[in-house]
């Protein structure tokens, strides 16, 4: 498949770099682990470049590398409060790293990491392991208060539990879906309407006149897809502070 | 492996329900994570553990650089600042106080030298009033010893006169009573008539 140009789901096929099987299972080096260690490279690289000169008047880059810093410890302590600084370079971390995916993936012929469900879920499935982990460790039974909300009346108290458990469980499955769907969504969209200008240019003269339309549409949705990328990296950091919180501060929502 | 087969599956049979955009290949989906040419390429599992993998070495090395030299990197430039600052506030305050007491001080010190002037003025003033008083006093008790003076002079001056003219008053007298009346007194006589006249 694929051979079509136009194809929008061509962008997100997996192909293997360097093949590696282990034990049965592919651990291929794939276009998506290329860009996996591209997203991780080019943050760690640009917070390092940025901040070479220490400078305590910021030069432009070192100042998006502190506005960035100081944006999300500001979320993280609005959201968990002192306490939960401690997450602060996980919060940063997958903040940046999500953030950096996505913009990666607007580049014409990139690979967009957070475009598969796999990749998303990991992510949100690594927050909920270390939000419960930490509040199990650090609170052991009492974290189950998560569930538990305050000045509930004892007749409903099953019900509310019932529903707050099924709300915690599908917080992975949410978190992971929303990123995943709005990557995918938004870059099969973009995909669509610059096939039509392809599309529509191949039928001469009135075609290419037709094509300004999708092509306009092409170009807006470009700019709206920038703004998703960044949105969903943020929302996906602040949903991680707030269930962080959860942790820090077990029954206190 | 047999949660991605399943998922794999369900993926494939969710294509079926909505017309699977891309045609023809959902059945190659349904059968299961080793198909090569899967439907939807989110929903291939065949590469489920080379992302699984990739992006745990990945983000676990980024989270791992992060944690441990970048966060700290920005932290102390950010932490860096802020003590720079709060110092450079301080010394600015000290200046301030500084400033503050010197201009007391400054403010004191005129005060003093202005008192100082005018205490020394008034020293002046007295002094020369003093002087002036001392010496006034002075000439004026000279004068009036030089009045005393002449005022005894000339009562001793009177005196004497008046003494001569006694004797004068007595001589002619004496000299009326022996030869103009040719009574023969005795001078005694007439010394004491006469004072007794001239009271």
């Amino acid at each position: 498949m694929a051979t079509d140009p136009t194809d929008p789901i061509h962008q997100f096929d997996i192909f293997p770099l360097v093949p590696i099987q282990i034990g049965g299972l592919d651990f291929s080096f794939t276009n998506s682990a290329l860009f996996m260690v591209a997203t991780a490279g080019v943050t760690a690289g640009f917070i390092y470049y940025s901040t070479r000169g220490r400078g305590l008047v910021p030069s432009r880059l070192q100042s998006m590398t502190e506005l960035t810093y100081e944006f999300t410890a500001n979320m993280l302590r609005d959201a968990a409060g002192t306490a939960g600084m401690r997450f602060f370079p996980f919060v940063f971390s997958i903040f940046t790293f999500i953030l950096v995916a996505n913009l990666i993936g607007m580049f014409p012929y990139f690979f967009t990491v957070t475009s598969h469900l796999i990749v998303t879920f990991a992510l949100a499935m690594m927050v909920m392991s270390v939000v419960v982990g930490y509040g199990i460790k650090k609170h052991g039974v009492k974290f189950f208060n998560v569930f538990v909300p305050e000045g509930v009346p004892a007749v409903l108290m099953p019900l509310v539990v019932l529903i707050e458990i099924i709300s915690f469980l599908s917080r992975p499955v949410s978190l992971s879906v929303r990123l995943f769907a709005n990557m995918l969504a938004g870059h099969i969209t973009l995909k669509v309407f610059a096939g039509f200008v392809v599309s529509l240019s191949a039928f001469g003269a009135l075609g290419v006149i037709g094509s300004i339309l999708p092509f306009l549409m092409a170009v807006a949705l470009t700019a709206l897809e920038f703004l998703v990328a960044a949105l969903q990296a943020y929302v996906f950091a602040v949903l991680t502070c707030l269930y962080l919180n959860d942790a820090v501060h077990p029954g206190a929502h | 492996m047999f949660m991605t087969e399943a998922f794999a599956q369900e993926a494939g049979s969710a294509g079926e329900g909505h017309g699977d955009p891309t045609e023809g290949t959902h059945s190659e989906t349904s059968g299961g994570a080793g198909g090569h040419e899967a439907g939807f390429p989110p929903f291939n599992s065949e590469y489920f553990p080379s992302q699984l993998l990739w992006l745990a070495v990945t983000f676990g090395v980024f989270y791992w650089v992060l944690k441990n030299v970048l966060v700290p990197r920005v932290g102390g430039i950010l932490e860096n600042r802020r003590d720079r600052i709060a110092l450079d506030m301080e010394a600015a305050e000290r200046a301030k106080q500084d400033a503050d007491e010197a201009q007391a001080a400054y403010e004191q010190e005129l005060a003093e030298a202005r008192e100082r002037a005018h205490s020394i003025g008034q020293d002046a003033r007295n002094d020369a009033r003093s002087e002036a008083d001392a010496q006034r006093e002075k000439l004026e008790a000279e004068l009036d010893a030089r009045i005393d003076e002449s005022r005894a002079r000339i009562v001793a001056a009177k005196t004497a006169a008046m003494g001569e003219m006694n004797e004068m008053a007595t001589d002619v007298a004496e000299t009326i009573l022996r030869d103009v009346v040719k009574v023969d007194v005795s001078r005694t006589e007439v010394a004491s008539a006469v004072a007794e006249t001239r009271g």
